[in-house]
Parts: structure tokens; sequence; C-alpha cells
């Protein structure tokens, strides 16, 4: 019995150390991720879902929005830019490289901002 | 164990939540009046409230009528109750569940359909095959769900009537009111009565029931986006009364005498529902919900000299958890459910009853790629004290091979207690003998029924000279291990029940095409096959009364809504059915032998619709325009109490031509 006690303090104690760190396991995120169409959404959110900790990602094509729920202890917000901008889609942030953005399908070349 | 409780609160709260998300997205899509997703893993289709107004009337057994994946039958000479059937097997094999909660079970699965008017639903989910594990066992060919109009969407009146010359009258009211923000109340009413007697075949006999109904459900709804928690709370009440056979029949005078034959089928039913559901905030994806209901129904009938009574308590709950596994591309289900079910039944004198009472807990997986693939894993665990202990897997496979097109291939396993004096109580009204010729088994003497269901479907949408088309071909095939086998095949005076000896299957193909003609002009065509047979002790038959092949098209075509919303629709709706297997009547005297197999036909139905305005329509229309009638409705109408009386083997209407006219009024 005693050493369940125990085992249940420490892990109290772990848990409660947990909620005092700043990151969070279900952080929200709006950003913008410029495309188009329907395959647009598919390759963003797959992007976005390859990076660990992302447990939600939805991409809005009319407003051009990526909806994130993210685990922070286990990769921030940039690395789902880093990823999202890697096939070809600029974010606010990152933007993807000039080869990147040309290997996109016809219909997925998007307007870009400058 | 104080923890449990507070445990027990947070899981009801989640599994309200998940299922309120479903519904929003529902409603958005709702531009057809059937749709179907080529993204989801079961072979569903959604039947929108739009649909719902093409059919003429006004119950949910009738709201089918335009749906080429459920057939309605014809409705039996005496209770003008319409059975659907779902891959060829009837209503039992098929979970029908009113809000996910089983609602046509046990008792009301004769005429259940029947108690939930038309004009309170939203919209149906009509899956074919194995199905969800989530909400029970008991499911073989399909799950029908339905979803009625949630008060906080709801408009503040609504008003519904309707009358048709077979003297059938109904009259819908809704009254809604939103309490505040966060809380609504709706209030049906509804009320259908047939007045006078009919009888346009000279058999003797009313061709439809004389009866009346009350219906009232008051719904309570709470949603609050702020801390996640939703819930629902349903009260109903339910009387319906119909009384059938000879037209001469008077049942002050002449209940259960041989003055002359007849019947009455007096039905009441209380219905308690309570759902309350959580979503966890900062996790949209993670909830979790708790669904109680419980149900009281009481049957007291006779059909000539024999008496049928059946009283059913239930109580049903079910506890889910909804949650994903790293993201939500891998999401899951799991939870626990309880039934209990007290039968008072008795046949005759013969006391029937039986208590049955289960335990289960379920986990379905759901991964979905976001791209071209999903299926759904699921598999569940019961105790039951006549079924036992047994589990039950099931399988949904969704792959998009190409653009616009979608494979589905599903399989798994059902079991259930058959109800068979409930679910086949239209042979009361003969003068069949009833014998269960087992008596070791735990359900009436026979064995549980078990099945398993495998599915392949193929859709493709294209466009055909420019017009929007698609084309569904899904082959499924039942195979039961066993069955509560109803057997009419062996003698016109007897039926008889007994545990499968044999083999007994159902192979259902159906292809689909639809067409937008132009725009507002969409036709809708079917065709089906269906080989179900079984092996009776007679030797092997085909399921009597199924056509073997059947037809099915629509078309509908509504003008441009103009100012202040007035516009004109128009739908037509045509079947074909084949031959069909008839119960073996060949050793009865000549004149009560009915051929061994039907003849074919056709049946056609019609619509007008006038909207005057946005809140007020009026609709115009003919069920079977073409009057085709069955030629010989009951077998030895001269002498109902002689040994060849049968109303059961009914193939084709039995009313003819019928018209209606009814109104629709709103206040938004």
């Amino acid at each position: 019995m005693k050493n369940v006690v125990i085992g249940m303090m420490l892990l109290f104690v772990t848990l409660s150390a947990q909620a005092q760190d700043i990151k969070s396991k279900n952080a929200k995120y709006d950003i913008e991720v410029n495309g188009n169409c329907e395959m647009c959404k598919k390759r963003i959110e797959k992007a976005a879902f390859s990076v660990k900790g992302v447990k939600s990602a939805d991409w809005h094509i009319d407003d051009h929005m990526l909806h994130l729920i993210l685990n922070e202890e286990k990769s921030t917000i940039t690395d789902v830019k880093k990823a999202v901008a890697k096939v070809g889609h600029d974010t606010d942030e990152i933007k993807a490289t000039d080869e990147e953005y040309g290997k996109l399908h016809g219909c997925c070349l998007y307007e870009r901002k400058e | 164990m104080k923890k449990i409780p507070l445990l027990l609160v947070m899981l009801f709260s989640i599994v309200a939540f998940s299922q309120e998300k479903l519904e929003e997205v529902k409603v958005e899509t709702n531009k057809k009046g059937i749709k179907k997703s080529l993204t989801m893993a079961t072979n569903t289709s959604v039947v929108t409230s739009k649909e719902l107004l093409k059919a003429a009337c006004c119950n949910l057994a009738e709201s089918f009528e335009t749906n080429p994946s459920i057939d309605v039958n014809f409705s039996d000479a005496l209770t003008g109750t319409k059975q659907i059937k779902m891959l060829g097997l009837t209503s039992p094999y098929i979970m029908i569940t009113e809000e996910n909660i089983p609602s046509v079970r046990g008792a009301s699965q004769a005429y259940g359909l029947s108690f939930t008017p038309g004009t309170w639903v939203e919209s149906i989910q009509i899956t074919k095959g194995a199905g969800s594990v989530v909400n029970g066992y008991e499911s073989i060919s399909g799950q029908i769900n339905t979803e009625l109009i949630k008060p906080l969407k709801d408009i503040p009146f609504y008003l519904n009537a309707y009358g048709s010359n077979d003297s059938r009258f109904e009259l819908n009211t809704h009254f809604n009111k939103k309490i505040s923000e966060n809380w609504a109340t709706s209030l049906y009413v509804h009320s259908n009565t047939r007045v006078s007697k009919n009888d346009m075949n000279d058999d003797g006999f009313l061709d439809n029931p004389l009866g009346n109904q009350i219906n009232i459900v008051n719904r309570w709804q709470y949603a609050n986006a702020k801390t996640g928690w939703v819930s629902f709370v349903n009260f109903k009440y339910m009387k319906d009364e119909k009384q059938t056979g000879e037209i001469d029949f008077d049942k002050k005078r002449d209940k259960l005498t041989t003055n002359y034959w007849g019947s009455e089928i007096n039905t009441e039913r209380f219905d308690f529902t309570s759902k309350i559901g959580y979503v966890f905030k900062d996790m949209p994806y993670q909830s979790i919900g708790f669904q109680n209901a419980f149900s009281n129904h009481n049957q007291e009938s006779y059909f000539g000299l024999k008496q049928y009574n059946i009283k059913q308590q239930s109580y049903y709950s079910n506890l889910i958890l909804n949650s994903i596994i790293d993201n939500t591309k891998n999401k899951f289900a799991t939870g626990l459910n309880f039934t209990y079910d007290k039968y008072a039944e008795f046949v005759n004198t013969v006391n029937v009853g039986r208590i049955d009472n289960s335990v289960g807990a379920f986990f379905e997986y759901t991964y979905d790629n976001n791209d071209k693939f999903s299926f759904i894993l699921g598999g569940r665990f019961d105790y039951h004290n006549r079924l036992g202990a047994f589990v039950t897997p099931r399988l949904h496979v969704r792959y998009n091979p190409w653009e616009k097109s979608a494979i589905r291939f599903s399989a798994g396993r059902g079991k259930r207690a058959a109800n068979i004096f409930a679910e086949n109580q239209q042979l009361f009204g003969s003068s069949r003998t009833f014998s269960v010729l087992n008596t070791d088994g735990k359900i009436y003497g026979l064995n549980p029924e078990i099945a398993w269901n495998y599915g392949l479907s193929f859709t493709q949408n294209f466009m055909l000279f420019g017009k929007s088309s698609d084309v569904t071909v899904d082959f499924y095939r039942t195979d039961f291990q066993n069955q509560a086998v109803v057997d009419v095949m062996q003698s016109p005076q007897q039926v008889l029940f007994y545990n499968l000896n044999g083999k007994s299957f159902a192979n259902s193909l159906q292809v689909d095409f639809n067409i937008e003609l132009k725009k507002h002009l969409n036709l809708r065509t079917a065709y089906k096959y269906y080989d179900i047979a079984t092996d009776y002790i007679s030797g092997s038959f085909q399921r009597p009364l199924q056509a073997k092949h059947r037809l099915f098209g629509n078309l509908e075509y509504a003008t441009h809504i103009v100012d202040k919303g007035r516009q004109w629709k128009f739908d037509f709706t045509y079947n074909w059915l084949g031959n069909q297997q008839l119960p073996n009547t060949a050793t009865n005297p000549v004149n009560d032998r009915m051929p061994e197999f039907s003849p074919s036909f056709s049946v056609m139905n019609t619509q007008i619709t006038r909207t005057f305005s946005s809140v007020f329509e009026m609709y115009l229309g003919g069920e079977n325009i073409g009057n085709y009638r069955q030629d010989k409705a009951i077998v030895g109408a001269d002498n109902p109490f002689g040994t060849t009386f049968d109303t059961s083997i009914v193939y084709a209407p039995v009313f003819g031509r019928m018209f209606y006219l009814g109104l629709r009024f709103k206040i938004k």
C-alpha cells in the first residue's frame, strides 16, 4: 500500500509540475496559409499533421486560415509553419521557396503576397 | 468511491456534444433531398426534410417511398401498417433509432414506425450493412437513425393539415419557445383519424382500419458553447386505436364472438429520454455523453377469436467517450451500454412473458487520412441473460481510387432475440395455428438469431452530356448462422417457428443512376435484385412476399422561386415489382388458393406542391394513381371463422387510387 501511495504522490507532483509549465498540451492557433482549392486543403493539412504534436488541423478555403490544436511539449507553431511552407504554401511568417511553390499543381498556384 | 459519481457526470456530457456537432455539418449540406458523401466510411445516405415533404404522408413508415434503398411493403389487408425492408430483410433486422436511441424494438416492431409523425423529423440517416457498434449488437442489414427537429433551431409555430379520400385526416401542430440563449423547448401535437369505412374490393372487409391516434412530445434542449455542456430531455405520450375486419363488425356487440370477424389493436406508450453531454474546453475533438431512455409500451389486441397482449417496459442507457489518439486522423469512441426489457406477453391466455437484460462495452476506432482512405473498426462485448456472452466485430472501409469515386466495403456480425409473435402479428389475422417446434432455446424455445453481413459498394459521380450524374452499385450478402424461421410454406393452416436447419441467406444487388436533366429537374432510377432463400422443412424457397426484381424511378421538378417565395414543385414516383413467391395455399379448396407466384405490376404516386409564400403552402397528391389492386386480398373472406381464412397474403395495394390534399403554415 505504501508504495502505491508514494507512487500516486509522485504522479501528482509530476502532473502539477507539468501544469506549471507554460507549454500547453492543447494550444490553439489560427494562422494564415495561402492556397486555393480542395487539393491545397489536403496538402496543407497533411503537412501540418506530419508535425509531431499536431492534434487537429483544419484549413478553410474561404478565409485561408489554418486552425490548429497543438501539443507544445512536442513541437512549436514555427515547426508547423516550416512544414507547410516546405510543401509550397506561404504562411504569415515563413514563406515557401520559389522552387517549392513551382512544384504545385496548376490549380494550386495561388497569388503570392509580398 | 466518491470519485465515481463525478466521473460519471463528466462522461455524460461528452456524448451529447459530439452528436450535436455532427448535426451541424448535416444541416449545412442539405441542398439535395438525399445526400450521399464520397468521404464517409459507411454507406450512408442522408434524407433531408426537403425529401420528406415529397411523400404523401404522414409518418416514418411512409417517408421512404421516394428512396430506393428502402422498400416499403404494402400494408397487410388488416392493420394498414406499412413494413419496411432493407437489403430484402424486414425491419426487425434493421436497427431503428431515434436520435441514436433504439426506438422500434421488441413490442413496437410491427407498428413502431407509424408512431413517429413525419413533420417531427429533421433528417434520416440510412446506413446499409453492418453499421456502428456504438448503439448495440442487434442490427444485421442496416441502421436507420431519425433526427427530430431541434428546439434551438425550430420556428415558433407550424401547422400541417392533411385529408384524403380514404377518409384519413391528420393534424400536426408545433409550438416552440426560446427561453434563453441556451434553452429552448418544443411541444408537438399530432392527431390522426380515419372515420369512414372503405371496401373498394367488395370482399366485406375494411380495406383500411378505422382508427385514431394522439401523439404528443415535449422536448427541451440546452446548449452552451462557452461551457461545452449540452442536454436534451424528451417526454412522449402516444395512444393509438385501430379497428378492422368485417364492415358489419360492431366492436361493442361482436368482440370475440363469431357474429362477425373483427379486430382491435390498441396501443398506449410513454417515453422519457435524456441526454447530457460535455465537450472538453480547448479540445473540441473530445467529448463525453450519457443517454438514458425509459419506455412503457402496452398493446392490447384481438384478431377474431385470437387474443394478443404485450406490454414492454424498457430501460436503455449508453455512456460514450469520444476522443483522439495523437491527432484527429485517429479517432475513437468507447463506452458502455445497459438494457433492460420486461415483457408481459400473452398469446390467447398463454403467458410467454420474459425479462431480458444485457450489459456491454464497445470500442470503435476511426482512421481517416484526410485524403483517399478511411476505415472504422469496431467491436463490442456483451453479456445478455438469454443470448449469452458474445463479441460483435464490425468493419467499414472507404477508398477513393480516382476523382469523384468511392469504393466501400463492410462486414459485421449481428445477434438478436426474435420476438416471433410481436414481429409476425399480421399472421394473427388468419386461421393459422402457431407452433414453435423447438423447446430447448431461451427465447420462446428458439435460439438467438445470428447473421454475418458483407457488402461492397462503388459510387462514381460524372458528367453525362454536360449533366451532373452519378451511378452506384451496391452488393450485399447476409448469411444466417441461425434464424428464427417463420414458415408459411408448410401449410396454409399453420405458421411454424423453428431454428434454421440448413442455409438461409439474402443477396441484394442495387444499381442506382441519378441525373440532373436540367436545372431543378432531377431523375432518380434504381434497379434492385434480391435473392433471399431459406431452407424450410418443405424445401428451399425464396422469402415469401419478396419480389426478385424491382425497378424504381423518381422525377422531381421545381420552378424558380419568385418573389415572396412563390414556387411550384412536382414529383412523380414509379415502382415496378416482379413476381413474388406467395405462401403455400396449394392444399386449400380451389377457391381459396393463391398462385405460387404473384403477377408483376407497377404502382405510381405523384404530388404537386404550391408554395404561396415562405410561410404558406398547399399540396395535392395521388397514390397508386394507376389504380392497381390485388385481385383477392383476403383468402377465405366468405368464411372468416373457417380453416382457410388469411389476411396476411398481400403482395400489392389493397386500396385503389387515393388522393390527398394538405397545407403547411409556418410562423417564423
